[in-house]
């Protein structure tokens, strides 16, 4: 008896709940996992052998490295800005707060291949500040800051407006300094939303295309990135090549995606 | 924490400072490049027939795409919230998928499936469906890199609101059909209007996928992304730039709707 009324409790809405789950799973399958599904078996068509020569070339490496290198790099001082700006827009007060904090999705709505130019246009061979550092490994770095801005940003941001200030003066009220405080206090409570924003950015640096091609002048075993390198392979008409590559990119979302998720579980254990 | 006056206006600083350098200034530059020949050259550069063939051609994928969208991305929040079933979590999971894999990938997944070798192509093109190179394969990448939005704005709405009004409707006699259009789906429109801003603004901003499956065949398969890309290539730096504020225009007007829509979700 109890699990019927426990049945008809959790299912009110039962009907468009199981086609929902049916024309949605289709629908994924379809227009993701199946084409996802292609590239892992063109890239090993050729036997495990074609798959790790694609992956292994030198070029191949050399921008898989790179690429990891200025994600990570680009990761880490948005997850260092991202913490600041979030701090400052949600405890400080100034005028044109408000618009500034609008402002912050813009790399979110702005296209990438916008977002390339627009760099390009202040730090490109016209700058009229007179900083040109188009075609170089900098500028790669400069538009993956530029793409991932908003995900620390948006993810701190929440947290830190709930948090419960009544701890923090606690401490200030036993001797505790402002980076005492912020170190012992303000810190651990943010670091899952700083982790888990981070890891966004880093998934999102990883594939990025659009902002980058413009910029980094593509240039083979310095400024190529994984993305632009798949992109050329398909243009020289070698979609084993693009494959095998993609693979490797895939893997590396699948990873972040598992991590965010594990992060995610855990932390909501520990809240209660 | 309160930290002294100085320290306060030092990380304002750093922080707006940060922010002019890397996203306030540029863009500004790239309105003042664009409006710098006048607006005569601005409006004669985006009304060739190649860019109003782009927008349009944009446009019409947006169409397509956004609501596409919005009904996978009601459907599967219903499922993901209400539903109980194995393999829920893995669903969930691989809904957020599209996010994290490079728009390059999505590209070539769809001609490997769709493309002349592919799985599905043949067959296709004996039907006389040509998908790659193409509107159909413009409309499939968008749809993929621009699928979890609604469903990441719908979720967490729906699992706030609860299901005791959606009982109350059914104790009443309201059929499935009727609690959803009479009490599940007012309840949470403003998700699903954020959900919608934010896939239309992907949708009109993709490169990366489109540009692998397009083709780029200018006056056919060319967006205006494309378009953007093609004039600075040839040198049209100033076509480039306009082509990029009506871009960025759009933008924009995509943040105003976020603000807008953002409060009244907030307040409800």
């Amino acid at each position: 008896m109890s699990s019927i009324a426990l049945n008809l409790r959790t299912r009110p809405s039962g009907r468009p709940g199981a086609l929902g789950l049916g024309i949605s799973t289709l629908w994924l399958s379809l227009i993701v996992l199946l084409p996802l599904a292609a590239v892992v078996v063109r890239s090993t068509e050729g036997g495990f052998d074609t798959f790790w020569n694609a992956v292994s070339s030198r070029q191949a490496v050399a921008a898989l490295r790179f690429t990891l290198e200025v994600s990570l790099l680009s990761t880490l001082i948005n997850a260092v800005c991202g913490t600041l700006i979030a701090w400052v827009l949600v405890r400080d007060r100034f005028r044109g707060k408000r618009l500034v904090n609008a402002l912050i999705d813009l790399p979110f709505a702005l296209p990438t291949i916008v977002a390339g130019l627009t760099l390009l246009a202040l730090y490109g061979p016209r700058s009229p500040v007179g900083i040109n550092v188009a075609f170089t490994q900098f500028a790669v770095l400069l538009a993956l800051l530029f793409v991932t801005l908003p995900f620390v940003i948006r993810s701190v941001q929440p947290v830190l407006l709930e948090l419960d200030r009544d701890m923090e003066e606690a401490a200030a009220s036993l001797g505790a300094r402002p980076g005492v405080i912020f170190a012992r206090v303000i810190m651990p409570a943010l670091l899952p939303a700083i982790l888990s924003g981070a890891a966004l950015a880093f998934a999102r640096g990883v594939g990025e295309f659009g902002s980058v091609v413009l910029i980094s002048g593509n240039v083979p075993f310095d400024t190529q990135v994984a993305s632009v390198f798949v992109y050329k392979q398909i243009e020289s008409d070698n979609p084993g090549g693009a494959a095998a590559v993609s693979v490797v990119l895939l893997g590396l979302s699948l990873l972040v995606l598992v991590a965010i998720r594990t992060a995610g579980a855990w932390g909501s254990r520990h809240e209660r | 924490m309160s930290v002294d006056r100085p320290t306060r206006i030092g990380l304002r600083v750093v922080a707006l400072g940060y922010l002019a350098v890397l996203l306030l200034v540029p863009v500004g530059l790239v309105f003042y490049r664009t409006f710098e020949k006048g607006l005569g050259f601005v409006w004669d550069s985006i009304t060739t027939p190649a860019a109003i063939h782009a927008l349009f051609l944009t446009l019409e994928v947006a169409a397509i795409t956004v609501p596409l969208n919005a009904a996978f991305g009601v459907l599967a929040a219903l499922a993901l919230v209400r539903g109980r079933f194995p393999g829920r979590r893995l669903l969930d999971a691989l809904i957020d998928l599209p996010f994290a894999i490079s728009p390059v990938v999505v590209g070539l997944a769809l001609l490997l499936v769709f493309g002349r070798t592919g799985w599905l192509g043949p067959a296709l093109a004996d039907a006389g469906i040509q998908v790659i190179f193409s509107v159909p394969g413009i409309v499939l990448a968008t749809v993929f890199v621009s699928m979890p939005f609604v469903v990441r704005e719908v979720a967490p709405v729906l699992k706030e609101i609860g299901e005791e009004q959606e009982q109350a409707a059914a104790t009443l006699g309201a059929g499935a059909w009727q609690t959803f259009w009479r009490v599940t789906l007012p309840a949470v429109r403003w998700g699903l209007a954020y959900g919608v801003v934010l896939s239309t603004a992907r949708a009109i901003g993709e490169f990366g996928a489109v540009s692998v499956v397009s083709g780029k065949i200018a006056g056919e398969t060319e967006t205006l992304t494309l378009l953007v890309e093609k004039r600075f290539q040839n040198f049209d730096l100033a076509g480039a730039y306009a082509a990029s504020a009506l871009l960025a225009l759009i933008a924009l007007g995509t943040l105003l709707a976020m603000s807008v829509i953002g409060a009244r979700k907030s307040e409800a």
